[in-house]
């Protein structure tokens, strides 16, 4: 019996995934499916949460009231998404302190593009609409990714998201209409922005290391390949919309593939920005840990508060 | 990192008059006031309801999927409970 159990269990999940049914949380599921899940989502959910740091540098310097409202809306929606996929990743049994911790001393990853700094208001425009975009191409694909809780944190976040790219783009926009500077700001975010968000769609798919048992869990529904090609046949017309510059000169039409061609990225740079060579990886862990540390006081409290209460209710409960 | 404190709330959203609460997702917090808070804060920034449910995950009792045969029989012997079970006359054609 000991040994047909569990060929059985693997027998009906495998079942499961080929009639696209969803796994959820109780269900029996193999530990390597499991782990899996773990990192990829934990890894989102640490991308929304470090997400925000670049961005909320812009906060008290953006050129406008309106301006500034619309950008702390989205860095608040980047902390409720965090908070939907660090729930969802906690119904595979690991908890939110692990989480954290495994985030702060590197042991978990998190997309490299937040290690990169928004140097000026133009990347403030450049990262919503192409970072938030390159993530809104990958977050529809896994509107149908296996695991349960997953696919509902991305329906969520995908109905959330499209104001984001438009709110960069509309600042792209306005800057790429303006005085020549502004220009060519926008121009130059657009150019250092452009590779690190193709690098948000992982390796290729021949040097991917989850890629092939992930899309056969089918917890990725795409591949990286695919789904970076499909990022830059919508954005490459939004570009010339712009007017701006291709920010790679061996982008071109191929009428026989039907799809734009381009450069090959620098994978050199994706491995040492993902390994802690970034140019902000430090400062981005070092932020995050003095914001948690700093908040603990507030924990303290409600946690004291709480316990008050109890007290109060038993001994009301005794009378 | 005193996370573990905190216990976990299932969130509800009724998101208009006349309609069910539908669970949305879950959150962490102290109590349910607070749980209550957080809700709005996380999952109603677009009007998405005008009541919140909040529910401490333990005190939920859920039944197992696995036991489905066994906990909820299924009724499949008993046909007459379903209306197409019935034959009506040829000259009625809606009822």
């Amino acid at each position: 019996m000991q040994t047909v159990e569990p060929l059985l269990q693997e027998a009906e999940f495998d079942q499961k995934i080929l009639d696209e049914q969803k796994i959820e949380p109780r269900d029996w599921m193999p530990e390597a499916y499991r782990k899996n899940l773990i990192r990829q989502m934990s890894q989102h959910a640490h991308s929304e949460v470090i997400g925000m740091q670049p961005e909320g540098n812009w906060i008290t310097r953006a050129p406008t009231l309106r301006r500034k409202a619309v950008l702390l809306a989205k860095i608040q929606d980047e902390a409720g998404h965090g908070l939907y996929l660090y729930s969802a990743t906690e119904t595979l049994g690991c908890t939110r302190s692990e989480l954290i911790e495994a985030l702060q001393t590197g042991k978990a990853k998190y997309a490299s593009i937040f290690n990169y700094p928004a140097l000026t208001w133009a990347d403030v425009g450049a990262t919503g609409w192409l970072v938030d975009g390159a993530a809104i191409v990958n977050q529809i694909a896994l509107q149908r990714t296996s695991y349960g809780p997953y696919a509902r944190a991305m329906v969520r976040i995908c109905k959330e998201e499209s104001f984001h790219q438009r709110q960069g783009y509309e600042i792209m926009f306005a800057l790429a209409k303006g005085s020549p500077q502004q220009k060519q700001m926008a121009q130059d975010a657009m150019n250092r922005i452009w590779w690190p968000s193709l690098m948000m769609f992982g390796p290729h798919d021949a040097d991917s290391a989850h890629s092939s048992q992930s899309m056969k869990w089918k917890i990725k529904r795409q591949s990286n390949d695919f789904l970076r090609q499909k990022f830059i046949d919508q954005t490459i017309p939004q570009i010339k919309v712009l007017g701006l510059d291709m920010p790679d000169p061996e982008i071109r039409w191929n009428k026989k593939r039907g799809h734009y061609d381009h450069g090959e990225i620098n994978w050199d740079e994706f491995y040492q920005v993902i390994n802690g060579q970034g140019p902000c990886n430090h400062q981005r862990i070092k932020h995050h840990k003095r914001a948690h540390d700093e908040g603990e006081w507030v924990r303290e409290a409600v946690r004291n508060y709480r316990e008050k209460q109890n007290r109060r209710e038993n001994s009301t409960m005794k009378k | 990192m005193n996370q573990e404190y905190l216990s976990t709330y299932e969130v509800f959203v009724r998101s208009a008059r006349g309609l069910d609460h539908k669970h949305v997702g879950s959150l962490h917090a102290e109590n349910s006031q607070q749980a209550l808070m957080y809700a709005r804060d996380v999952y109603t920034r677009r009007s998405e309801g005008v009541s919140i449910w909040v529910v401490e995950a333990i005190n939920i009792t859920a039944s197992q999927e696995e036991d489905v045969e066994s906990f909820i029989e299924p009724m499949d012997e008993k046909k007459y409970r379903h209306a197409s079970h019935y034959q009506l006359p040829d000259k009625i054609d809606n009822m």
